[in-house]
């Protein structure tokens, strides 16, 4: 039994796959989480449309919905000819939500609470803004730091305060959802800490334990919410970034 | 009694040493490792007061003493991992997850269009029939009526023919007695005359014994006549 509540967010390494120059690629348990994400995704999504019903069961209505909650974000922030991203979107969506919730279950491993995972993950929707941008708008996509009708004398600084902002969009995508993966977790680690350390302490501690553990359910139920709306907030942001690299005018 | 804004404090308090009481622990825990203190962690000292009896007892391998997402020798495997699962998950709704369900909704999209489109044929169909029920029956109420006209003028004027015969008749019939009558009267007033000679015989033969002749009669009976029918 440990007493360390970042204990949990360890890599342990299984195998040392290769060594490229001293950066060490191994085979983690982080690795196994990401394709557990990855299965769990892709045969709930094939179990659930196997029978291509008419009328939809239960689990080709979760399916469904999802697909139309995804496709109508994307729809209404980026416009039509924003669905070419709406596989992408998607991915993103599932993945971070199924990694959430799944990390929500004890002895399991959170994926979305590794900073490396987040910031990669909001790199990668920043860099297909910025490459989007420019392959279909060339240097017309730089238009997007110009906002229009505004007085000259204006102009550079909100071209430096656009550009501050474009910046700060992959730090705060990736942090939002790191942060409150790696406090929801700590927070329930340090509330079993308590459980178990007051029910050591015997018949009174066993009471005391109560309190705590009420604590536990509440959060539990609390970071259930913040794992879906952290991967809702993750798509919307997602899906309005891509905007940009679409209709980058004001 | 409790304020509440003094609960409010209290429990802010107590959640606040509850989060902070692991934290303190924690790098005790990880600095209590013999080797790595030496390396890690030169000169802090890790808090002692509420410290769990058991942190001298963990098992801490060589990631706890950096935190473990900032742990810059996982990232390379992580990145790996990443890009080569989201890679994969990427595919896989691109390919085969999403076309599907994307599919199914496009077919249930087009059963409803084409049973949208086939009521809406049927309430055309419907609403024809409902038209020509009622032409139907506009017809047949036109006819009814031109029937019950026709009818009723028929019997008018079969009536009006009675009538006009009846009266016909009946004018027929007042003029013959009519003409009667007039002829009655008229011969009644020429018996007039003979009876008026005969009362005047008759009345003067009373009065004087003798019967006067009938030619001096009639002449005085004419005379009164005249004078009668004069005055």
């Amino acid at each position: 039994m440990t007493v360390d509540p970042i204990h949990q967010f360890q890599i342990k390494r299984f195998a040392d796959l290769l060594n490229v120059s001293g950066v060490q690629f191994s085979f983690t348990n982080s690795a196994i989480f990401m394709f557990a994400i990855v299965a769990i995704v892709f045969f709930f999504l094939t179990y659930a449309t196997r029978g291509r019903t008419l009328v939809p069961g239960r689990a080709q209505s979760v399916a469904e919905m999802g697909y139309e909650f995804i496709a109508k974000m994307v729809r209404d922030s980026a416009g039509n000819e924003g669905m070419v991203f709406f596989p992408f979107v998607f991915s993103l969506f599932t993945f971070v939500l199924v990694a959430n919730i799944v990390g929500l279950i004890p002895y399991t491993f959170t994926v979305t609470a590794h900073l490396i995972v987040t910031a990669a993950l909001a790199l990668l929707v920043i860099g297909t803004v910025i490459v989007y941008g420019f392959l279909k708008h060339g240097s017309h996509f730089l238009h997007l730091f110009v906002p229009s009708g505004v007085p000259a004398f204006l102009l550079p600084f909100l071209v430096v305060i656009e550009v501050i902002s474009f910046l700060s969009r992959p730090i705060s995508l990736s942090l939002r959802l790191f942060a409150n993966m790696l406090a929801g977790h700590i927070a329930l680690k340090v509330f079993a800490f308590f459980v178990v350390g007051l029910a050591s302490a015997g018949v009174v501690g066993w009471f005391g334990a109560t309190l705590p553990f009420f604590m536990i359910v509440a959060l539990t139920a609390l970071e259930l919410l913040v794992a879906v709306l952290q991967a809702y907030v993750f798509a919307v942001l997602t899906s309005i970034y891509l905007n940009d690299a679409i209709h980058p005018g004001h | 009694m409790m304020k509440p804004w003094k609960f409010s404090v209290a429990l802010a308090v107590t959640g606040v040493c509850l989060l902070a009481a692991p934290l303190a622990v924690a790098p005790k825990a990880a600095y209590a490792e013999p080797v790595r203190v030496a390396e890690a962690a030169p000169a802090q000292t890790a808090p002692g007061g509420h410290a769990v009896a058991g942190g001298h007892e963990n098992v801490v391998d060589e990631h706890a003493v950096t935190f473990p997402p900032f742990d810059a020798t996982t990232f390379p495997s992580q990145l790996l991992w990443l890009a080569i699962s989201f890679g994969l998950l990427y595919l896989l709704m691109s390919r085969v997850a999403l076309p599907r369900i994307g599919r199914i909704l496009e077919e249930r999209h087009d059963r409803i269009a084409d049973d949208l489109e086939e009521a809406v044929k049927h309430r055309t169909e419907s609403e024809a029939a409902q038209a020509a029920y009622e032409k139907a029956l506009n017809e047949a109420r036109t006819k009814a009526n031109t029937i019950a006209g026709e009818t009723r003028d028929r019997l008018a004027a079969d009536s009006d023919t009675n009538r006009k015969s009846l009266e016909a008749d009946l004018a027929a019939k007042l003029t013959a007695a009519e003409q009667r009558i007039a002829s009655t009267k008229s011969d009644a007033m020429s018996h007039v005359r003979g009876i008026a000679v005969d009362t005047t015989q008759a009345i003067v033969n009373t009065l004087i014994g003798s019967t006067p002749a009938s030619a001096d009669v009639e002449r005085a009976v004419d005379a009164a006549l005249t004078a009668k029918d004069a005055a």
